[in-house]
């Protein structure tokens, strides 16, 4: 099974809402895949308050108001660095279009966490030559890296290393293999 | 240890060979040789069980080796033995009337002499119908030894017959992947051109790649992830004594020596971008010899030694492209599809060969550098690293048969030969070695 890096940021989004509204004291989500715990978004935000007062609905300040807007940003902006896998097509290095918002918020991240590295590992699929896909999986690093950098990141933070068609994330030989082996993976240290 | 050839005649009687190559534990390898198909032209030619005087080594006899490696080379088909009407060991007990009855053109015919540890060969090669004598020698080895002294006759008796170096005495490098404890396991292995004798040179649980021979045959150059980064390693086979050549920030790859052995081309990508280098292994300088945007990797000496043919995907999609000299301005070989990598040069100048995307599949291409004419060599469909035999008569690459992984040998113009498959895990890289005279 594959999903976007789009359709997993959604998924996570509409399971952060929906725990966030209920006032959940956190927990895993139903699809575990994922590895989303709402508890440590709730961290993030550095509060764990709204819930059942909110759903009355009435009665909060402007002040509460925009620290809500400010926690769910932060909530929002935590579940999509959920994702840390970012796909290519054949033979591309060209960031897809849906990987952006999520890249946007691992560069704000970094840019206000300069303690934190990142390694950014790039892969191909392995069909073609090894030492084509060695460098493939370079530039394909190298364009996250890029994307990073012009959204707020530090050269200094992040390192990149490609494995070529090395360490495929799914055996197999078919297109929905390839698919998910042509990627670059953040490595947080 | 076991062996055992059969002999599978397809519906045009050809022949050519499956080597399946079993891992087993320990250091040593193992491979069963399967003979289903060969080349059109082959040439018929019976290699005589050879008479023996004194105990001789438990194993493959010669006769076997010799009958095998002709084989395997697609130019020839071997008669069994059991087909034969006499078995000879001497000119004079050879009846042409009874080989050219049997439809052979060439009989191998010798006989083999144990005195202490070392065992002498004499071996006679005749032409059937000239009813001559075209090769008669006499060559020895430690009785330990057997497999190289078989070697050696295959070579003499192929170049007798075909003007051409033989290459069984040389060496093939390759990289096996399984899998020990749940962790990979990657095997750097040289074995002989049959697949036999494998001895592994290296074992990590990082990826080994792209294993290069040093001119003379005593080292090998390869890429390692064992420091968790590509770097480039020059490994001295006699001594198993290694270094690093090449540790630069990024790629460190494709490494290719030069025919005098002092520097290695390779990929570095220190200054952001992979581009093609020189390196004097005396002084650790380097020249760089590509300077473009794009990716430039996979760079390998022409022939001559003087130009260096390389991938670069600088037109949109990697394709082989050439500099007559180091640094020169690259001229554009591949047209034929958008995809054409890992150039390696055909050994008297004519050809490039190379991995060809068509369609969905990958296959083994040459183009006739003079013609510009391209040529698609192989069957299988997921094709990669092709590495030519240095007599130029061969090539051997790494496929994928029904979910397999297996090297696989062809004659250089694409007629089938065989294929070492892995029965566990992958086999991959492989790389002919030098001829060493």
């Amino acid at each position: 099974m594959k999903f976007s890096a789009q359709s997993k940021a959604f998924a996570l989004l509409l399971s952060v809402g929906l725990v966030a509204g209920c006032s959940s004291t956190g927990g895993p989500t139903e699809d575990g895949e994922y590895g989303s715990d709402v508890g440590a978004v709730d961290q993030e935000g550095g509060s764990t308050v709204y819930g059942g007062d909110d759903q009355g609905g009435v009665s909060s300040s402007a002040m509460t108001e925009e620290e809500r807007m400010a926690a769910r940003e932060q909530a929002e902006q935590a579940a999509l660095r959920e994702v840390t896998v970012f796909y290519f097509d054949f033979d591309t290095a060209e960031i897809k279009p849906e990987a952006r918002d999520v890249l946007v918020a691992h560069a704000r991240y970094l840019a206000n966490n300069p303690g934190q590295n990142v390694r950014l590992e790039g892969h191909a699929d392995e069909r073609g030559s090894k030492e084509y896909n060695l460098a493939l999986g370079e530039r394909r690093a190298n364009a996250v890296q890029r994307f990073l950098i012009v959204n707020g990141a530090s050269r200094g933070q992040l390192e990149t290393v490609s494995y070529g068609e090395e360490k495929p994330a799914v055996m197999g030989s078919s297109e929905s293999a390839w698919a998910q082996n042509r990627r670059v993976e953040l490595v947080f240290e | 240890m076991t062996q055992r050839i059969w002999y599978k005649p397809s519906k045009t009687l050809l022949t050519a060979i499956t080597l399946v190559f079993v891992m087993v534990t320990g250091v040593r390898a193992e491979l069963l040789i399967r003979i289903t198909e060969g080349a059109d032209s082959a040439i018929p030619v019976s290699v005589v069980p050879f008479a023996e005087s004194g105990q001789m080594p438990a194993g493959d006899t010669v006769a076997s080796i010799v009958q095998a490696d002709l084989a395997m080379s697609g130019e020839f088909r071997t008669l069994p033995p059991e087909k034969m009407l006499s078995l000879p060991s001497r000119r004079e007990e050879v009846y042409f009337r009874d080989w050219r009855l049997l439809g052979q053109r060439y009989v191998l015919v010798g006989s083999l002499t144990r005195s202490g540890d070392r065992v002498q060969a004499r071996y006679e090669l005749f032409d059937v119908n000239r009813e001559e004598r075209i090769l008669g020698e006499t060559a020895a080895a430690p009785a330990s030894n057997m497999r190289s002294l078989a070697h050696h006759i295959s070579d003499k008796v192929y170049e007798s017959i075909t003007g051409v170096p033989g290459v069984f005495s040389t060496q093939l490098a390759f990289v096996t992947l399984d899998s020990a404890n749940g962790k990979p396991r990657y095997r750097l292995q040289v074995s002989d051109v049959d697949g036999k004798r494998a001895r592994i040179r290296l074992e990590s649980q990082e990826p080994i790649l792209s294993p290069a021979w040093s001119p003379d045959g005593k080292r090998l150059a390869y890429v390692s992830f064992e420091t968790g980064k590509p770097v480039i390693f020059v490994h001295e086979l006699a001594t198993g004594k290694r270094s690093k050549v090449a540790d630069f920030p990024g790629l460190n790859s494709a490494p290719a020596w030069s025919d005098d052995g002092r520097s290695l081309l390779m990929t570095l990508s220190k200054d952001g971008n992979a581009e093609i280098y020189r390196m004097d292994l005396d002084t650790s300088q380097l020249t760089k010899l590509t300077n473009h945007w794009a990716i430039d990797t996979e760079a390998n000496w022409d022939a001559r030694g003087e130009g260096i043919f390389f991938t670069s995907d600088r037109s949109g999609g990697p394709q082989i492209y050439y500099m007559a000299e180091p640094g020169a301005e690259p001229r554009r070989i591949t047209f034929g599809s958008r995809y054409n990598a890992r150039p390696r040069a055909g050994s008297k100048g004519e050809f490039v060969y190379y991995v060809h995307q068509r369609g969905s599949a990958f296959h083994i291409a040459r183009t006739d550098l003079e013609t510009g004419e391209e040529t698609i060599l192989t069957r299988t469909e997921s094709d990669e690293s092709p590495s030519v035999a240095p007599n130029g008569r061969m090539l051997i690459y790494a496929t994928d048969q029904n979910g397999t992984s297996v090297l696989t040998v062809i004659s250089s113009d694409g007629g089938a030969a065989y294929s070492l498959p892995g029965s566990e895990g992958e086999v991959r890289d492989p790389v002919w070695g030098p001829l060493v005279r």
